[in-house]
């Protein structure tokens, strides 16, 4: 009996235990009818084959391992960048419970947002009953300051039209007239969660600058867009400007609403953009998207409301955020503090310091386009190539962006682009042009496991690693952080390569 | 090991009217009847295993109804319940999230249903596979695509042994014949091919998700094939048990030992061959009765195999579980039954002497589904804990029924609760423990109050089997004591002292 009081075995251990293996042995044996161990094996190595890899990248309708979710759940994270906002998402139940699971997988953080929770009889007759029912019910239990709604597919198949059921909710008296409603109509089989994200910040600003009159002012707008690394991310831009002395309102932050402090208490709402500073951003000089793929209509949105607008792909990095700086700096019309340049030489250095250990490396990116963009270039300032770009929510205009990023620098050549492809295709890709780590989200450990190329957890969603989300990767201090998580992985695979006595610990060295 | 207490059921009703009292009238009446306090049990009814039969107790509460919009219900959906509980274990068939990205995205790996097998070549469990919807195929329909989704699947994952179709929302509502797809796809490449309309709209919860499953099981899958199988005298079928952080293999151990043969397990780790020939099997045993009764109850019909419920969730029922299905079978077995109980028995006595002076008087609310809210209050007794609360996101009126037996007088029920709810009812009982799901287990750790996610084991498990219930001792421990629930307040604002145990080894 291989459990016991004293040492208790759980899953981790306890199935490797010879009482489990035989009774393993014996299901298969007996029970499973399996195909055969000949067969599995003729077929794993198929899979490695340029052969079948023809056949999964010719794939035009089953999409396997994606790396995309759907447009509700980004427009839920949107939502959650708001002072005292409740997401409230019109249509089927099921769906709030999903999106609430996965943001709460990825910030081990509490994930509010309600249904309107339609059922046959609404699939009928459509939702307006359950919308001004909901509206009311979540006014009255969660004290919201405002209610983001969004759609699930199924409130999208059937037409529901959110104006004029919220409209109707209102006259119904389901909440105050003057009651933020903004709404997004958010359907699932178009684009991804980016796109949800940017309906939802459009919605907001359309309810609260549509029909105002612009007086232009100084401040500039920054728009962060979808970001598992938000926590760390936004306070550490905030610093940044803080320091820059610039006048700023950063639209969507979700930074301490997914960072609420154990202390006793729950708190349902945390932080946010405030209402009143989401309504004055209309005044401001300029509008900063730092991520162009997931504000695409909001961008033009703003760009109609007369402010000058400007976007980047995730800046992370030297140059990128070098980018950054100089057009904030332009734009608000401050010089770039010497505290900064310090930063960025002490990012520099570092990347000096370790350049020995990152040139020449080739990198699999998985992500969404922004992330990708991003990373792509910054593998590239450490002399590292990287060979396999992939987004399944990538369009085709994304990948001639990425192409130009891959022409601009000797260590992009050889490099693909991979648009609108899965995880799986990933497989083949890394199986037949191998790379020595490959960079995205958990999901990335099944291509690990199958390609033995190390991955490096850099974007959403991280749910078997605790707390990266909770340190930058934005600016000269995030960019040391990169380096560093990039580094510790590359060391860690130095040290395992060489870790058996006498046989390969030759190179186990104790100073790299 | 039965324990003898009561809750303060003059209090819990006073916390139900003030939880009632925030929800507009119309929907404080309607949550008002998935709230209530148990009346308590009759004499000598504690610590049975669980099935229908007399209500001992009243725990009545509405239950399997339409969750009220706009208040934050905890449930999932139809698909959830058929793609996410029911068919996604079965490892060697390939299951396709039909319609949107986003149901296959969020619940991709997610149910810890363990398995043995080479993934992506006989094994699928932890993949996501997807017809990912455009705006196309709802205008034009998906049924073309569903067809090129199979043909590409058969040529990536040659050795999978079927397909099933799990429907999301837009399939029905755009007409889609699956069906009609299946059939024929069925005939070209000689697979089992299922389709699930399991859209998420159907029903009001997981629950009908459970039912349609199990009826396409029933209507798909069984009398389809002939196996060459050579029935034993103690074949038996455990059904409603998805090896979670593998549980059915602790619940297997047992089950060998005791002298049966599990042929099929319904339906972690599972093969659709496991499935296909269930009806040889000379018993039915059922852990998830809410789940999977339907299939037990069509097996006993169409093949007169008796079914039975059990509970393998702490010693108490696991042995009272492992003499009721001994006595199904006779002498033989139930001799073998009572060694595997003396076997184990030192195991559960040095469990319980280093674990219950630790756990000991402590108090737990439970928020769970399936069997959960029940089939684990035992295994907590076990341990010398208390449960104060109880409820199920999707059961129905028998699951109630069944409750009967395990509450204890006074203990607060709930059904469907709301995050509001629950979030108030934890705050006014404050129970040492909450066992819940994911959703729950930030907001509730903020309070202050240790948590154990129950659907996934956070993440631990086996809980199953008297290996699962050292696991379960253990981790309810080190959920309780540890000691950052006493690092909450900052000495400059230092209310009392909590003193922690320490770490146990």
């Amino acid at each position: 009996m291989p459990q016991s009081a004293e040492k208790v075995l759980d899953h981790a251990t306890l199935f490797h235990e010879p009482e489990y293996q035989e009774l393993f042995k014996r299901k298969r044996e007996t029970f499973e009818c399996p195909a055969s161990a000949e067969s599995v094996e003729a077929q794993r190595e198929y899979t490695k084959t340029w052969g079948y890899r023809e056949k999964n990248l010719a794939r035009e309708a089953a999409v396997i391992n994606p790396a995309k979710a759907c447009q509700p759940l980004g427009a839920v994270f949107a939502a959650a960048g708001f002072e005292k906002t409740m997401s409230f998402v019109h249509g089927s139940q099921g769906c709030v419970a999903y999106y609430r699971s996965h943001l709460s997988r990825h910030f081990k953080e509490p994930a509010s947002a309600v249904s309107s929770s339609m059922t046959e009889d609404a699939a009928v007759f459509g939702g307006l009953n359950n919308m001004i029912d909901g509206l009311a019910n979540t006014y009255s239990l969660y004290d919201p300051k405002m209610i983001a709604v969004s759609t699930t597919c199924m409130a999208e198949v059937i037409g529901d039209d959110l104006k004029s059921f919220i409209g109707n909710a209102k006259a119904k008296g389901s909440v105050p007239e003057d009651f933020h409603v903004p709404h997004a109509h958010t359907p699932a089989f178009v684009g991804s969660h980016v796109d949800g994200y940017d309906n939802m910040i459009k919605g907001v600003l359309e309810h609260f600058w549509d029909g105002k009159e612009r007086s232009a002012g100084t401040s500039i707008n920054i728009i962060p867009g979808f970001d598992g690394f938000c926590v760390g991310n936004n306070r550490e831009l905030k610093r940044i400007l803080d320091v820059m002395g610039v006048k700023y309102t950063l639209i969507q932050d979700a930074s301490d609403q997914f960072d609420t402090p154990s202390d006793g208490h729950f708190r349902m709402y945390s932080g946010g953009t405030t209402l009143a500073d989401t309504e004055a951003a209309l005044n401001a000089k300029a509008t900063l998207s730092l991520q162009a793929w997931c504000t695409r209509k909001t961008l033009d949105y703003i760009g109609d409301k007369g402010q000058e607008t400007a976007s980047f792909h995730y800046p992370l990095g030297v140059a990128a955020t070098d980018e950054l700086l100089v057009k904030v700096s332009e734009l608000a019309g401050v010089e770039i503090p010497e505290s900064l340049t310090l930063e960025r030489g002490r990012l520099v250095d570092a990347m000096a310091d370790s350049q020995a250990y990152l040139h020449g490396k080739k990198y699999a990116i998985f992500g969404d386009p922004d992330f990708v963009y991003a990373m792509a270039r910054f593998i590239m300032e450490t002399g590292g190539e990287p060979t396999h770009c992939l987004a399944t929510n990538g369009t085709k205009a994304w990948a001639e962006e990425m192409e130009t990023l891959l022409a601009s620098s000797p260590f992009g050549k050889g490099a693909k682009v991979w648009a609108g492809k899965d995880l799986w295709a990933l497989r083949s890709l890394m199986m037949t042009e191998p790379v020595d780590f490959v960079i995205g989200s958990s999901y990335g450990k099944y291509l690990e496991r199958d390609t033995g190329a190390p991955l490096i957890r850099l974007t959403f969603p991280i749910f078997d690693r605790h707390h990266h989300h909770r340190f930058p990767l934005m600016g000269y201090q995030g960019g040391l952080q990169l380096l560093r998580t990039i580094l510790d992985k590359v060391f860690d695979k130095l040290d395992r390569d060489s870790e058996i006595p006498a046989k390969t610990d030759i190179s186990f060295d104790l100073t790299r | 090991m039965s324990l003898d207490y009561e809750n303060d059921g003059a209090f819990h009703e006073k916390v139900i009217e003030e939880v009632l009292s925030a929800y507009p009238d119309k929907f404080a009446k309607r949550r008002k009847k998935h709230l209530s306090v148990a009346k308590g049990a009759e004499e000598g009814a504690a610590g049975a295993a669980g099935e229908e039969g007399a209500l001992l107790s009243e725990c009545d509460v509405k239950s399997n109804i339409k969750s009220i919009p706009g208040v934050m219900t905890i449930r999932g959906c139809a698909y959830a319940g058929s793609k996410g509980v029911v068919w996604g274990p079965i490892k060697d068939m390939v299951h396709i999230s039909h319609g949107p990205v986003g149901c296959g995205q969020y619940s991709w790996s997610q149910r810890r249903n363990y398995y043995i097998g080479t993934t992506g070549i006989d094994s699928f469990v932890t993949m996501q596979v997807t017809s990912d919807f455009q705006e196309r195929d709802i205008v034009f329909g998906g049924d073309k695509k569903l067809a090129k989704v199979i043909d590409e699947l058969e040529e990536m994952f040659p050795l999978s042994h079927g397909l099933t179709i799990q429907s999301e929302c837009p399939i029905g509502l755009i007409g889609d014949d699956i069906e009609a797809v299946s059939k024929k796809k069925n005939k070209e490449i000689g697979k089992t091919i299922v389709p699930v309309r399991c859209e998420g709209f159907r029903g009001v919860s997981q629950s009908l998700g459970h039912h349609i499953a199990n009826d396409t099981i029933r209507d798909w899958v069984l009398d389809k094939k002939e196996h060459a199988f050579e029935a034993g005298p103690y074949d038996v079928n455990v059904i409603g048990d998805y090896n979670i952080g593998g549980d059915a293999w602790a619940s297997r151990m047992l089950l060998e030992e005791m002298g049966l043969r599990v042929v099929g397990n319904w339906s972690g780790d599972a093969t659709l061959a496991e499935i296909e020939r269930s009806p040889k099997a000379k018993l039915n045993l059922i852990h998830c009765y809410r789940s999977m009764n339907y299939i037990c109850r069509h097996m006993e019909e169409k093949y007169g195999i008796h079914w039975m419920e059990y509970n393998f969730f702490g010693p108490s029922q696991i042995a009272a579980s492992l003499r009721k299905i001994a006595k199904h079978f006779g002498p033989e077995i139930e001799e073998k039954a009572e060694a595997v109980i003396v076997k184990y028995q030192p195991l559960v006595d040095a469990v319980v002497a280093k674990y219950r002076p630790r756990l000991e008087g402590k108090s737990v609310m439970l928020y769970v589904g399936g069997l959960r809210p029940r089939h684990v209050i035992t295994a907590y007794e076990d341990l010398g804990m208390e449960i104060a609360g109880t409820g199920y996101e999707f059961a129905h009126n028998d699951d109630y029924q069944r409750t009967g037996h395990y509450v204890r007088k006074g203990t607060l029920i709930y059904d469907d609760v709301t995050g509001y709810e629950l979030e108030k009812f934890i705050e006014r009982v404050r129970p040492d423990l909450v066992g819940s799901g994911i959703k729950e287990k930030y907001p509730v750790q903020k309070m202050g109050i240790p948590f154990r996610q129950m659907h996934s084991w956070d993440y631990s498990g086996p809980y199953h089997g008297y290996d699962g219930f050292a696991i379960f001792a253990r981790d309810m421990d080190l959920a309780i004591n540890n000691p950052v629930w006493g690092l909450f307040d900052p000495p400059w604002k230092k209310k009392d002292e909590t003193p922690v145990l320490q770490a146990a080894e």
